[in-house]
């Protein structure tokens, strides 16, 4: 196993990540790949991404769809076509597997919200909450997304070409936002960790009191929150931000090196240097 | 929770009650409690329509006391009176249910003094008053209210709607949404959201001269516009003034006889998705509510924070 200690010192902290070694509550525990066996996910099943069918959502519950799709991971379909979702809510979630699901058309609120492991493809627009606390993946967006855009998010890839709503990345906790276009109030509200890279404009309150994390914007910034401070753009940053657009198939006639780089000021209070009875004081 | 939603036909008249109440229905998990349509139909050039209610709906689930039926033919009887001595005629007379009523009333005057007029009767609140505006609501989802009033045959070019979650009121009729913008003729609200300074506001607008008919802080946005207008603002200026002068969060639509409109709080709390094409605006706290109009793939947004607009027939 790699000595994560020494990447951190050596990779994440120049990037101006990760700077200081978690202690106490919120000490990050990382898989050791020598207890794997130990590691089982209910619900998980083996899938041949070659196997592939379509689902029509048009007469289907939530329910009845998540779990279709769920039955149809279990026989072995690893690519799952969903189309007239017409705007449901809570369609594609708590997907704990890999998976390439693609919706042809839009979701509404809390779309594949709590998912670990599949590629989602969406060809419509999404409403508020998509990918909520989403563990790992991708998930692409072809049109707008409504608020709290990739909420609490822990891990993996999010990606909206268009533009999306308030509070995009608030409460993230690590993985990748990605939006084409503006995004609105509050962008990365008590984010925590992970990126965010926003092409267009943004609203008002940019990063308000965000904890950590990164985020970089490619237009106009309406006003910075609390604690949220612009830092300079390392060629690291700009090799990994040319790198994370390329794969994501987006933003190709932005210059990068004038990307805006957005981190925590850290002056409201750190909260990885308090223990627990000094942090229940500061709040 | 609360649900609103709202349509505009640009040049076109449709069966924009039917429309509405898919949409509502949709919403309907959003707020059970009660529903409210203001329909801007086909209207009256000429005279008034005036929709008013002398009682409450006290079926299963209401709030309101229960009274003897009996009490509201002499309250009716009273109101045809007031409008007699206003020099006002009652051209046409519906009785919709025991205790709502649909008048087309020829007036020429100050709308103010036969509101309050009309109002001085125990009980009785007008819903409505307009050349085009129809505003119906009462109690159950936004089928059951378009069956008891007969709405799905109302034809128009727009319309607002709400189904309401009843939170600080309760649930009858005066607190169910829209509200008419007293004493604007064709003016009407439906709010989702929260306001917090709105007591300090209601002082202020009473004593300028406007009435309150319920504790919902969501009339005080009907009455705040109002007043806007009758000091001399645009529909569109009042709204952004709203912005600054209201505190809470909220997402509102207003209508008026020939306008729809549409404000955000600042905070970009509370929900709205929006459909705009050359011939029709739709737009819904849910995606959910339009996809009833247009099952096909559409492209909508969120509107952003502090963002108001208004469209024209």
């Amino acid at each position: 196993m790699a000595n994560l200690k020494q990447v951190k010192d050596s990779k994440a902290k120049s990037m101006g990540l990760h700077k200081e070694v978690l202690r106490g509550r919120t000490q990050q525990v990382f898989f050791n790949p020598e207890e794997a066996e130990n590691f089982f996910y209910y619900g998980s099943h083996n899938v041949d991404f070659n196997k592939r069918t379509e689902v029509d959502a048009k007469d289907l519950t939530c329910k009845e769809l998540n779990d279709k799709i769920n039955s149809l991971m279990k026989d072995g379909y690893g690519t799952v076509v969903v189309k007239n979702p017409q705007g449901k809510h809570s369609l594609g979630v708590g997907i704990l597997n890999k998976l390439n699901l693609i919706f042809e058309g839009s979701l509404g609120y809390f779309g594949v919200g709590s998912i670990d492991g599949p590629v989602v493809r969406i060809t419509g627009r999404v409403g508020w909450s998509c990918a909520e606390n989403m563990m790992a993946g991708k998930v692409v967006i072809e049109k707008n997304a409504g608020s709290c855009f990739g909420a609490a998010i822990r891990g993996g890839d999010l990606i909206c070409k268009g533009s999306v709503g308030a509070r995009t990345g608030i409460d993230m906790k690590g993985g990748t936002i990605i939006v084409g276009g503006d995004a609105g109030a509050f962008t990365g509200f008590m984010m925590q960790r992970g990126r965010i890279i926003i092409l267009g404009n943004t609203g008002i309150n940019l990063g308000d009191s965000m904890y950590d994390g990164t985020i970089f914007v490619g237009g106009k910034i309406k006003s910075l929150g609390s604690d949220a401070i612009k830092s300079k753009l390392t060629s690291q940053d700009v090799d990994w931000l040319k790198r994370k657009l390329k794969v994501a198939e987006i933003g190709s006639n932005i210059n990068v090196s004038k990307i805006t780089k957005i981190v925590a000021g850290k002056k409201l209070w750190n909260y990885d240097q308090l223990e627990p009875t000094e942090k229940k004081g500061a709040i | 929770m609360c649900g609103i939603a709202g349509l505009i036909h640009k040049g076109k008249t449709v069966n924009i009650g039917k429309e509405l109440q898919d949409m509502l229905q949709a919403l309907k998990h959003r707020g059970p409690d009660s529903t409210g349509y203001a329909l801007y139909g086909e209207g009256n050039r000429d005279n008034y329509i005036m929709r008013f209610k002398v009682g409450e709906n006290v079926k299963e689930g209401s709030s309101a006391v229960n009274e003897d039926k009996s009490v509201y033919d002499s309250r009716k009887k009273q109101v045809d009176k007031h409008i007699r001595d206003l020099g006002a005629d009652i051209l046409k007379d519906e009785q919709l249910t025991p205790y709502s009523f649909r008048y087309i009333v020829k007036y020429d005057k100050d709308l103010m003094e036969f509101s309050k007029k009309v109002e001085s009767v125990k009980m009785t609140e007008i819903l409505s008053l307009g050349k085009s505006l129809e505003l119906v609501k009462d109690i159950g989802d936004a089928n059951t209210v378009s069956k008891q009033y007969g709405l799905d045959k109302i034809k128009g070019t727009h319309a607002i709607g709400h189904s309401r979650m009843a939170t600080e009121t309760g649930v009858d009729i005066r607190s169910a949404h829209p509200f008419w913008g007293y004493p604007f003729s064709d003016v009407s609200v439906v709010h989702n959201g929260q306001l917090t300074n709105y007591w300090n506001n209601r002082r202020a607008l009473e004593n300028k001269g406007m009435r309150f008919m319920s504790e919902c802080d969501s009339e005080l946005i009907a009455v705040y516009i109002a007043s806007k207008m009758r000091s001399g603002a645009s529909l569109k200026d009042g709204m952004q003034d709203s912005l600054k002068e209201l505190d809470g969060v909220f997402t509102y639509l207003v209508a008026t006889k020939d306008s729809l409109g549409m404000a955000k709080d600042t905070m970009a709390a509370k929900p709205m998705v929006l459909y705009e094409s050359d011939d029709l605006v739709a737009m819904g706290s849910e995606e959910i509510a339009i996809r009833t109009l247009l099952p096909q793939e559409i492209d909508t947004h969120d509107p952003y924070d502090g963002e108001v607009k208004v469209w024209q027939i």
